[in-house]
This record gives C-alpha cells, structure tokens and sequence, in this order.
C-alpha cells in the first residue's frame, strides 16, 4: 500500500471516504421524492462559484459552496411558487450556472477552461490542505443533517401532502433538505467533480434498492456502496492516472447492474419464504372459469362492488 | 354513542361557513356551511367534480380559501397548531414514492404529529404497533409497502393516521379501490375508533359498508351543499341486489348519475 505513503494520496481517499458517506445520504431523499436530478442542477450552478471564486481569488470550494446553496434554494423556490413551467425555470438555472462558470473562469487572470476540469471531472491531486478541512467540515454537517432529522426528512419525502397535515415545519425542511444537497455537492466537487456528483448521489441508492425492502436498509447499503465505489476508484485512478470522477461512477453502474442481476433469485426466494410461512397462496390457475355473463361459483360474492 | 341531536348542542370539532375555494381560476367551492360535532361521523357525498375533495383539502389547509371561515376545535385554521389531534388519510394515489419503506416506516411517519423532532420512545412504537394491529396489519409490518395490494395499502394509510391517536379523523375516500375484506376491517376500524370518542368526517361515492356508522350525510354538487341530513337512501340501480358498478375516476366531471340523490 504504497500510495498510503503519499499525503496527497491519504487526502483523496479521506475526501472520498467522506463523498462516499455524504452523497447517497442525501441522495436517498431526492430519489425517494423523485428528485433525482436535483444533484445534477446544483453541480451546474456549483460551476459559477468555481469561476467566482477564480475570478475573485476566493476559495473557489466555499465560492462553490456558497452559489451552490443560493441556486438550491432558488430551486426550491420556483418548486414552491412556480408551479406552471417550473422545467423550464430550472433549465434556465442550470444552464445559466454552467455559463456563469465558463465565463468567469475565462474572464479571471490567467484563466482558461483548463482550470474547470479538475473541478467537473474530479482530481487526486488537487485536494489541498484547505480543501480537506473545508471537506471534513461540511461533510459532518451533512451528515448531522441526514441522520438527525431522517423521520422528519423520512416522512416529508414520502407524502409531502400528509407530512404538513402533521404539523411538521415541511417548507423549512425543504429547504435543509435543498441546503444539504448543495453542501454534498460542493463536498464531492473535488473527488468526483461537478458534472459526475449527483450520479454518486443517485446510482448507489438505486443499486441499493435492488435489494433492500425497508428505507433504513436502503440508507445503511447505499452508504456502504458509495464508500466502497469512492475508495475502489479513487485508488483505481492513482494507478490508471484517469479522472476518479470517471472511474468512481462507472464503478457504481456496474455494481448496480450485478445487483440487479442478483435481485430476481432473490426476490423469487423470499415469496417462496413468505409463502412457506402459512401465507396460503392463491391457486395458480382458476379451478372452473366462469361463463360469460355467469358468476363462477367461487368467484367473490356477487353484486360485490368494485369499489365503494 | 351519543346520538347526532345530543352531540349538536356542544362545540363542533370541524366547522365551515360559507367556505369557497378555487383550483387554478375555477370555483370549486361556492359557499358550502359544514359541521361536525363531537363523536359525529359525517359522510361527505356526490359526484366526480363536486368538490368533495377539495372541502376536505381545504380543511386541513392543502387549498387555500377564498372566503369563509373554517374551524377546527373552536379554533380558526390559521392559527390551528394542534394537529395530533387531527388524523388525516390523503387519497391513496399521493402515498407513492422512489425508495422502498416497510409499511412500520410508514406508520411511524404517522407519530410525528406527536414525536416532532424528538427521539421515538417505546410508547411511541407501541402506538405504532397497536395502530397496525388495529387495521389488521400487524402481521405484515416488515413488510415494504409496494408489495400490498389496493387495500392493504388503505389500511396502512389509516394505520399511518391512527398512529397519533388523533380525536378527529379526516378520509379522502377511504373505501376507493378497496376489496371487500379490506372494507369490513374498516368499518370495524372506524367502529372502534367512534366508540372511543372520535370524530370522523370522510369522503364517499356510496355508503357502502359504513352505512350504519354514518349519523349524517352532506351531499355536494357544483360546490354547493345540496343535502345536509340523514344519509340518502340508496334508490334507483343502486338499490338493486346484484348491481355492479365500477367508477372509472375519469377527472373531468361527468353528468351526475351518482343515484344517491337522483
């Protein structure tokens, strides 16, 4: 384990130990809200505080950071008020955030669209010192979020409609929810880069539920895959010397479709489980179908109605 | 159980006067006055496009109204906070999302109303628990809500309102797309929950079941209210043994047939 010894190399993999933890943390909400391009649209105006930040000579990570949580909550916003066009109004976020970034980066000394690439695709060994602190930083807070307010973000994704009948503060969570992402996003921007974030946001959630039947199982394995694809790429591309943005998200399509591979077995055993366990199933077939215009004798009471 | 007359003279749990409503620019609501008094069950009938929906959307604060006042346990909506004592059963249609949860997730959603952004304790899994049981769920509780059928799921969404113990519950067509099994465990649920002193106001296409629980009937077309009294005997085709129908659920209002009133 050689490139243990390196300290850019021991700051990549605890960003990605961290990206890995974060990203489907956050990611599970969006996708159980059906939400799942959310990440992508935050990582596109994230791209205008990077440019900022060059422009500025500020941190382009907190410049990132900051951008990234205003067009989150514009988002949210025009979900709240925008109801008719709301595609188009986010299209024309996005969009404006990706130009953003290319202008400013252009317009700053000494700046081309080379500087962006680290940042859209993710790099090993650009993560300096600052970054990782500003990483560790971030990444607890998001995973403070995630974990602490899970019921609350739990039921609001799952029926916005019943969660505000509770009482539940839906339209502040919302926004935490919106806030969290965009911090994820900033987090993840130097290991995976901007352009591949919300795929770790998404795929291991979705490899996850391949095989999972309860969301706290689906949160648990998904963290688990992102760990697992972050680290496993990341190490990949010291050795390839390729993008680990690259590596990492193919990585995670592939253990999506091996699980997905695994998922009907299985399936097919637990009903057989579940059939054994004195559920009585059905017959397969009809024993006497009925005649037309006839009720068969086993059928359902008649004059039952289908619905009341 | 306190018979309708009795429960009038005390104040009303739900309480609409001259309420409208609209849904995009199109009234929806027209005025309608609705009461519901302590340990009431009242029946929000009529047609597709009636406005049944949208009174009771409009009670728990989902459709904003354009006038009138509604109350709730004496209290204006607006500043209504108490909303454990509410337990509120949305069209089944709303409950879907893109991440597999257990129907005891789901249910513990339900205890929010009480838990807010506290930790669950054990009373709260235990209302939980004796919420399924109510609903004849128990034994499916680690079960993930996508494998249950239309009216498995019903009862999950009745567990999931139950779960706070509310005083008054609000159903949006509980009864739409449930099997028969599915409707006497409702009726015995509600049962149950009337005669330990709850309110309920629900949306209905018919009575179905639930008849003999039904103290009074409010009968909606055009959002206006066309009958507020005993529940209509069912006349015409539907009175008819043997008579099969089925609700297509089309969204556009269509002729009114509903054989309640006609």
């Amino acid at each position: 384990m050689e490139l243990l010894t390196f300290p850019f190399m021991q700051r990549a993999l605890l960003a990605a130990v961290l990206v890995g933890i974060t990203a489907p943390a956050i990611g599970i909400y969006l996708v159980q809200r059906r939400q799942a391009l959310m990440g992508d649209g935050i990582g596109h105006v994230a791209m205008t505080g990077v440019g900022l930040g060059f422009l500025l000579s500020a941190s382009p990570v907190w410049m990132a950071t900051a951008i990234a949580v205003l067009g989150a909550v514009a988002m949210e916003l025009i979900r709240w008020y925008g109801r008719t066009r709301g595609d188009i109004a986010l299209a024309m976020l996005f969009y404006g955030g990706m130009s953003g970034g290319v202008l400013f980066i252009n317009l700053a000394p000494g700046g081309s669209n080379a500087n962006l690439g680290s940042y859209l695709f993710g790099s090993l060994t650009t993560v300096s010192e600052d970054d990782i602190v500003t990483i560790c930083v971030l990444a607890a807070l998001a995973l403070a979020v995630t974990l602490g307010l899970r019921r609350q973000l739990f039921a609001v994704s799952q029926d916005e409609e019943f969660a505000r009948v509770t009482g539940l503060p839906v339209r502040l969570l919302n926004l935490v929810t919106a806030v969290t992402a965009a911090v994820t996003v900033t987090v993840a921007m130097r290991v995976v880069g901007l352009l591949l974030v919300s795929a770790l946001m998404v795929v291991p959630v979705a490899a996850a539920q391949q095989i999972t039947r309860s969301f706290l199982a689906t949160y648990v394995f998904s963290v688990v895959i992102g760990v697992a694809v972050a680290v496993g790429g990341t190490v990949t591309s010291y050795y390839q010397d390729v993008p680990p943005g690259a590596t990492i998200v193919l990585l995670t399509i592939g253990v999506f479709l091996v699980l997905s591979v695994v998922a009907t077995p299985l399936a097919r055993r637990r009903a057989r489980a579940l059939a054994g366990a004195g559920q009585p199933a059905g017959p397969v077939e009809c024993a006497v179908p009925a005649a037309a215009g006839a009720t068969a004798v086993s059928g359902p009471r008649s004059g039952a109605h289908d619905e009341i | 159980m306190d018979t309708p007359e009795a429960t009038r003279g005390g104040e009303p749990v739900i309480e609409l006067r001259q309420v409208s409503a609209e849904l995009g620019a199109r009234p929806v609501l027209r005025g309608i006055d609705l009461r519901v008094g302590r340990r009431e069950v009242v029946a929000l009938l009529g047609a597709n496009g009636s406005g049944k929906s949208t009174a009771i959307r409009t009670i728990v604060g989902q459709v904003p109204v354009t006038g009138g006042e509604i109350r709730l346990f004496g209290t204006p909506r607006r500043r209504f906070r108490q909303w454990s004592r509410v337990g509120y059963v949305p069209q089944r249609t709303t409950a879907s999302s893109g991440v597999p949860a257990t129907v005891t997730e789901v249910v513990s959603a339900g205890r929010l109303a009480r838990t807010r952004f506290g930790p669950l304790r054990r009373a709260d899994r235990e209302a939980v628990h004796h919420a399924l049981e109510q609903v004849g769920m128990a034994q499916h509780a680690g079960d993930p809500v996508e494998a249950l059928s239309g009216g498995q799921h019903q009862r999950v969404l009745i567990a999931r309102a139950l779960a706070a113990e509310p005083e008054l519950l609000i159903m949006d067509e509980p009864m739409a797309g449930v099997d028969l099994a599915s409707q006497e465990v409702l009726a015995r649920t509600l049962r149950a929950q009337v005669g330990a002193g709850s309110s309920v106001l629900l949306v209905l296409h018919e009575l179905g079941p639930l008849e003999p629980l039904i103290d009074r009937a409010v009968v909606l077309r055009d959002g206006c209210v066309l009958h507020d009294g005993p529940p209509p005997e069912a006349v015409g085709q539907h009175a008819l043994p043997g008579h099969d129908h089925v609700h297509p659920h089309d969204p556009a209002p269509r002729p009114l047939r509903s054989g309640l009133l006609s």
